[in-house]
């Protein structure tokens, strides 16, 4: 028998006594229960300020890049900054579902599935800016190494941005196959669960057939490790090569070494802060705090803290080798970028991306999920200046002063920036209500070492929370051959009948689990109202199985006879 | 031949364990086991050959690497060499250091995608196919064990209730 142990100290990272169906079930109820209010409204204000973006966008295209804040000192603002803000942001999602697959860390299972929905939604949003960039996106493609009508002039592969086509387009790839193959088994349950057709006709479709077998789970599990290892140099390199397209050139504030490690690490930690933002929130309004559980996200708050340091690390050596450089315009990018016009940017860098993550190393605060969600928006903020910083403030004074000048943006700069956000959050919002946001299977792996129930039956004794075996195997057979009439009329004397002169029938569909179809067969046996429903025994829900050919089951799973007990008051 | 499988459906993991080890050593065929869940160590235990799909990704890696290295040279060097920023394009090793993004990234972009899609095919994984699951608690928390009826099926039937199956089905498979 395997074993499962895990030792006393670390945390259960499943609270409460939940069983493998437990999850099931409450994995699956976002999916299948009905949007709330707040859902919509955050939906529709996405959605709004998407479509904002969009007008925004298209009077961008149709007008040219004149409409934005650009002059010609800054050539580079709001739209790059944007671009390397929403990428950086996506690298959290790989750095948990690969580094943190790699390193055998299994926190990363509560979270995995929403954070590289987050990276692949904020990849889309990245890739949009150096898109709209181009001035005439029309001929995007140019940027291909594809036989063209110039004869054979083909992309130049020296440069770092066209190594940036290449490394977003395979990164957004990459991350999609390997949160797809990892929503296969997920999707699949969902399909063995829908009741309503249409439903179960997506979940199939989505699912891609997934069964299951034993060797389905072994290539499963080679497959994500291979692509782990394959995306942790992968995440590595798309930020690396991002910082490349400033660190390659020759303006002062961008010519640095530093760059890559430094854009790295500035990455990981906005990227955790987004996911610490949108999980906070999410935990609590899908019920699953029992699967991101504060531990969650005090060791989410950890990596935050460590990278927050590096960052500010790499902000000091910048001033100190900029110094030690002896070269005076490299001396005064830096001067200007701390004391110049833009102090204030500078300033709110320092404070929200050094200074802040700092105080997580209180146990009280890293622990706290309000200050945990506050400090979150603060690295959110203070990274998108960074970026801002970075760029416009070694452009706005270049080598001749005469050209010196400031950047300000104008309402399309601000709408498409606003706009991404919207669009982002319409995905997020739209994923959230339709996807399995925990990867279910991986955690119920996890449950028997990691499980609160399983653990404090090992640690403390007490009854094994694991289902007992049976002492009685129930045989089915497969031609069935059940005398219909017997069967229905020994139910309804066990339910008591429904006459349709003195009683009203009841929407019986109000019990999860029953459908439309359902309810019709349901009404054909002659059950009508959640009275009938309720008197219903172990003995009535075989008889009940017996009576349909689909569904087995579902009644017992779903506890009908609880449900309409609660239906008929 | 008609095939005859018995599907044994068990309600936890450690119990399906313990039972394909029971039914191994008992001899009987297992055709197929379905968990909700990756059982580490059931592939063992059932006496699967290990993945070979990890080789296939490195092989795919090395096309991929292979193909970066015929572009690049083809396009910048063969083709039309030009003199970019004073750093002409004589010989493909001299340009190689601008070349190490685009060849790793073709490399990793060759051997996840082409592995998955390996993955895909050979699970029989793709848009429109049916699930061949038999039942559809086996993504929720039951485990089937599949075994072939080879004589004796009552005597097969009574060995798997010892198992501590929940549930036995005999059926036809096609």
């Amino acid at each position: 028998m395997a074993s499962h142990y895990e030792a006393p100290i670390r945390e259960p990272l499943i609270i409460g006594d939940k069983s493998y169906h437990d999850i099931t079930v409450e994995v699956a109820a976002p999916v299948e229960g009905k949007a709330n209010k707040q859902w919509w409204i955050v939906f529709g204000i996405s959605l709004a300020a998407f479509l904002w973006g969009i007008g925004c966008i298209l009077y961008t295209i149709g007008t040219g890049i004149g409409v934005w804040g650009l002059n010609k000192s800054i050539g580079w603002a709001w739209d790059i900054t944007n671009f390397v803000w929403w990428v950086g942001i996506g690298h959290a999602g790989t750095l948990i579902s690969a580094v943190l697959l790699l390193f055998r860390q299994k926190w990363r299972m509560g979270i995995n599935r929403s954070a590289e929905a987050m990276t692949i939604f904020s990849v889309v949003q990245a890739g949009l800016f150096p898109i709209i960039h181009m001035g005439r996106p029309w001929q995007g493609y140019w940027v291909l190494p594809i036989p063209n009508q110039f004869g054979s002039l083909w992309a130049n592969f020296n440069s770092p941005l066209l190594w940036d086509v290449f490394a977003i387009s395979t990164y957004l790839s990459v991350s999609l196959v390997f949160w797809w193959t990892g929503l296969l088994p997920d999707f699949a349950m969902l399909r063995d669960r829908a009741v309503r057709p249409f439903q179960k006709k997506i979940y199939s479709l989505l699912s891609f057939g997934w069964t299951g077998r034993a060797k389905d789970w072994q290539r499963f599990e080679e497959v994500s490790l291979v692509l782990a290892g394959l995306a942790t140099p992968l995440v590595l390199s798309v930020h690396t090569i991002v910082s490349m397209d400033f660190a390659t050139s020759v303006i002062p504030g961008w010519h640095t070494t530093i760059f890559p490690p430094y854009f790295v690490a500035g990455a990981i930690f906005s990227g955790f802060a987004m996911v610490n933002t949108l999980l906070i929130i999410m935990r609590k309004v899908s019920n699953l705090e029992a699967y991101i559980t504060r531990q969650h996200i005090e060791l989410m708050n950890i990596v935050i803290m460590i990278t927050g340091s590096i960052v500010g690390c790499a902000y000091i050596t910048e001033l100190f080798i900029a110094w030690y450089s002896g070269v005076e315009y490299e001396q005064y990018a830096f001067l200007n970028r701390a004391t110049g016009p833009y102090w204030w940017a500078y300033l709110l860098m320092m404070t929200c991306n050094v200074v802040s993550p700092q105080v997580f190393w209180s146990k009280k605060l890293r622990t706290s999920i309000a200050f945990s969600f506050i400090i979150s928006i603060v690295v959110n903020i203070g990274m998108w200046f960074e970026r801002f910083v970075i760029i416009v403030s070694s452009l706005h004074r270049d080598y001749l002063p005469s050209s010196w000048t400031m950047f300000s943006p104008t309402f399309v700069d601000i709408g498409i920036y606003v706009g991404t956000i919207g669009f982002f959050f319409v995905l997020f919002l739209l994923y959230a209500r339709t996807f399995p946001v925990i990867a279910q299977a991986e955690v119920k792996s996890i449950l028997k070492s990691s499980g609160d129930n399983y653990k404090r039956y090992r640690d403390a004794g007490g009854a094994n929370p694991a289902p007992s075996t049976p002492t009685k195997t129930k045989e089915v057979e497969t031609v069935a051959d059940v005398d219909v009439d017997a069967n229905t009329s020994s139910l309804l004397s066990s339910l008591g009948s429904f006459d349709a002169t003195s009683q009203t029938a009841d929407d019986l569909k109000l019990i999860s689990g029953v459908g439309p179809k359902l309810e019709k067969t349901l009404n054909t046996i002659g059950i009508y109202t959640f009275d009938q429903v309720s008197k219903m025994t172990n003995k009535e829900y075989d008889l009940l199985d017996s009576l349909m050919d689909s569904f087995q089951g579902r009644a017992k799973r779903d506890d009908w006879a609880g449900q309409a007990k609660k239906l008929k008051k | 031949m008609s095939s005859k499988v018995i599907q044994a459906m068990y309600n936890d993991d450690d119990v399906l364990m313990s039972a394909v080890k029971e039914t191994k050593s008992a001899h009987h065929h297992i055709e197929e086991v379905y968990t909700p869940f990756p059982v580490h160590g059931l592939d063992k235990a059932m006496g699967l050959a290990p993945t070979r799909i990890a080789i296939t990704a490195f092989m795919y890696g090395l096309c991929g690497l292979s193909f970066a290295i015929w572009m690049t040279n083809y396009m910048m060097i063969q083709d039309w060499p030009q003199d970019i920023g004073g750093k002409p394009s004589f010989a493909w090793i001299y340009n190689m250091p601008a070349f190490v993004p685009i060849m790793f990234e073709m490399t990793v972009f060759f051997a996840a995608h082409l592995m998955v899609i390996t993955f895909y095919m050979r699970s029989r994984l793709w848009p429109f196919k049916e699930a061949e699951n038999p039942d559809p608690r086996t993504t929720d928390d039951m485990f089937v064990m599949e075994v072939a009826v080879e004589g004796n099926e009552k005597e097969l039937t009574s060995f798997l209730k010892k198992t501590g199956a929940v549930e036995i089905k005999v059926t036809e498979k096609h």
